[in-house]
């Protein structure tokens, strides 16, 4: 079992408040990233649950036993660093068995272990190297090594791939989810990489400035922002926003007018709203098409195009000079500064209040 | 015009031949130290200085007649070692806690540490002659054990702090996740990464409480003197005879350059092992 509780944890270093109050709950078996921008306290809120940060106020739970003020030995939890943080003077094989010394295990129990996750992790032939002889994906490996042979309760990571080049990247992301999945492990992930949080997680937690914005599925954060932030930060490319007005607005749905002036009706619940307030449209690139000038929700002038080879990206400026991405096969062609017809997939549009709340979406009824 | 080998080469020698010169120059007086303590003490004298004389071991012999070598020597040792143990005792929890729980004074207290090292030590021998002949500390090994590793901690601490800031402190982490209690995170992690640089510390403090002359003259009299008071010595009450003072001197210093020597070829090893990363 590990299920992990965090209760009203707040963090300060200083006078500046870096965690301003997370509640947060983590089930057994479950892959859960922190994702957000740099410096809104992801590595500090892991560094909380480790030990290694003294909380300010606070509790965190495992399995109904108080772990606030353990020293990180007894938390039963193992770390991944971004740096590795391999024990430069062990070999590799010393650097996986050092835990289990410590712990006064048997030889044989430590030498089994150490043999199994090295051939988890393929270190068999380097198990006598030191790291400083080890390429940066195998020393990635030996710091992962090194957490799984003490079967800790939780796995936490801390950016670890982001050392990696991109192709190595990918390669150890599809090796972390195997992981996950064989040793039914329980793991917190941290990293400002919205794909890695989007392939890896079962629960994706989006900080933002010490404060959890949202928790969901990657596909329920995806689908159902409940913000702004998390709209425009989860996606790639990102939601563009276009600022509109409310024309009406009740729980039915909602119409609104954009700055150049086209209105369009979205079947949001606009009961919270009022006529005239400011609200922002938010739609992903794969929501918006192409089509017929004379047909099209509203116009737009081609600024640039980006071909990818199965997509091209093209980003239209509207007539009131917002940008927008739109998603087009890779075969479209067109050329800059040509006026396109664009249409937008109303049901699959966001519509954000003047706090920059998600308003919600109406159930769609089935015909 | 010379091409880009000649003048690449041309540098190399100019450069051999300044750290040749300069090597020479800090040896010279050694050497010549070496020299005077074989001559007599009229060929010790004479003018021009003489390059070659028969050598004689009388200096030698009358030294070890006149005074117990090994009295001396054996002081020096059970000193330098002493505090040089007592220093690297309380040196390396002190920088381990500045270098890795630094807080908003960790830096003013190393640069006030340091800056008592710049006071004139002269400036403090009354009350620390007074505070030891009150506790009966005069003349022992221990009292000059403790002046030297207190002298000598600011550099201990500056040193070894400055050798732990270059360990990334994610690597003691693992190790307190790993279970390391906060010895084991020293003892088997923090110290045999920093092996080099502690070994370089050691080596300073050795070197400086063997060389200390100040308060090993003001502080001891016989019981506890190490070897610079017998050198001392041998340069007071009946003039000076150059000769002798070279023979002791000699005798002196050759300990801790025998060490020095030994232990340069593992330091050098100990630095480039103990690489990081
Ligand atoms: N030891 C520390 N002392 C003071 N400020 C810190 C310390 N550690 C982190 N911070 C600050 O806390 C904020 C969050 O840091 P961090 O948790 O590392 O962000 P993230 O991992 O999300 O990029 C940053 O503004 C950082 O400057
Ligand atoms: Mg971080």
């Amino acid at each position: 079992m590990a299920d992990l509780t965090i209760k009203n944890l707040k963090k300060s270093f200083g006078d500046l408040e870096i965690l301003k109050g997370i509640n947060l709950n983590i089930k057994d078996h479950e892959f859960v990233v922190f994702v957000g921008p740099s410096g809104c306290g992801k590595s500090t809120l892991l560094r909380s649950i480790a030990g290694l940060e003294e909380v300010t106020s606070g509790h965190i739970y495992l399995d109904d036993r108080e772990i606030t003020e353990l020293a990180p030995a007894k938390r039963d939890l193992a770390m991944v660093f971004q740096s590795y943080a391999l024990y430069p003077h062990m070999s590799v094989r010393k650097n996986m068995s050092f835990a289990l010394e410590l712990a006064k295990e048997s030889k044989e129990t430590i030498n089994s272990k150490v043999a199994e996750a090295a051939r988890i992790l393929e270190l068999e032939p380097l198990l006598d190297r030191k790291p400083k002889e080890l390429s940066g994906g195998q020393r990635q490996r030996v710091a992962i090594g090194r957490s799984i042979v003490r079967q800790p309760k939780v796995f936490l990571f801390d950016e670890p791939l982001s050392n990696l080049d991109a192709a190595l990247r990918v390669q150890m992301r599809l090796e972390l989810a195997r992981l996950h999945h064989d040793l039914k492990a329980t793991m917190i992930y941290v990293t400002h990489d919205q794909v890695e949080a989007m392939t890896l997680a079962n629960k994706v937690v989006v900080l933002n400035q010490g404060q959890i914005e949202q928790v969901g599925s990657p596909m329920e954060l995806y689908h159902s922002p409940a913000n702004r932030f998390v709209a425009g930060f989860l996606g790639m490319p990102k939601m563009s926003f276009l600022p509109a007005t409310v024309v009406s607005s009740d729980h039915q749905g909602t119409r609104i007018q954009l700055a150049d002036g086209a209105t369009l009706a979205l079947p949001v619940n606009g009961a919270t709203l009022h006529k005239n307030s400011q609200v922002t449209l938010g739609v992903r690139p794969e929501n918006i098409h192409v089509s017929d000038p004379s047909e099209s929700d509203f116009t737009g002038r081609l600024d640039i195009a980006e071909n990818l080879g199965s997509d091209t990206y093209c980003y239209v400026k509207t007539s009131s000079n917002e940008t927008l991405t739109v998603r087009t096969p890779g075969n479209f062609t067109c050329n800059f500064g040509q006026q396109i017809g664009l249409s937008l997939e109303l049901d699959q549009c966001h519509l954000f209040d003047d706090q920059d709340q998600a308003l919600p979406r109406l159930e769609r009824i089935a015909a | 015009m010379l091409t880009l080998k000649q003048r690449r080469s041309l540098t190399t020698a100019l450069m051999g031949i300044l750290a040749w010169g300069v090597a020479l120059a800090i040896f010279f007086p050694i050497f010549w130290m070496l020299l005077t303590s074989f001559k007599t003490e009229i060929d010790a004298f004479a003018t021009p200085p003489q390059l070659f004389f028969t050598p004689t071991l009388e200096n030698y012999t009358l030294v070890n007649e006149r005074s117990d070598y090994f009295h001396f020597a054996w002081n020096s040792v059970v000193v330098s070692f002493g505090s040089t143990i007592i220093g690297m005792l309380l040196a390396v929890p002190a920088a381990y806690s500045m270098a890795f729980f630094e807080t908003k004074r960790t830096k003013a207290t190393l640069l006030w540490m340091l800056s008592t090292k710049m006071l004139p030590p002269v400036g403090v021998l009354v009350p620390i002659y007074l505070l030891f002949k009150d506790l009966q500390m005069l003349d022992t090994r221990l009292g000059l054990t403790i002046i030297f590793t207190l002298i000598n901690l600011p550099i201990m601490i500056w040193m070894a702090y400055t050798y732990f800031k270059e360990i990334p402190k994610e690597v003691l982490e693992a190790a307190r996740m790993d279970g390391s209690t906060l010895f084991q995170e020293i003892w088997r992690v923090l110290l045999p990464m920093s092996k080099g640089g502690l070994a370089s510390t050691v080596l300073l403090s050795l070197i400086l409480s063997w060389n200390e002359a100040f308060w090993s003259l003001n502080l001891t009299a016989s019981q506890a003197a190490p070897l610079t008071a017998l050198i001392a010595s041998y340069s007071s009450p009946e003039g000076l005879f150059w000769a002798k003072l070279s023979a002791v001197s000699t005798l002196a210093c050759a300990p801790i350059l025998i060490f020095g020597w030994i232990s340069q070829k593992q330091l050098v090893r100990g630095l480039s092992f103990g690489a990081v990363k």
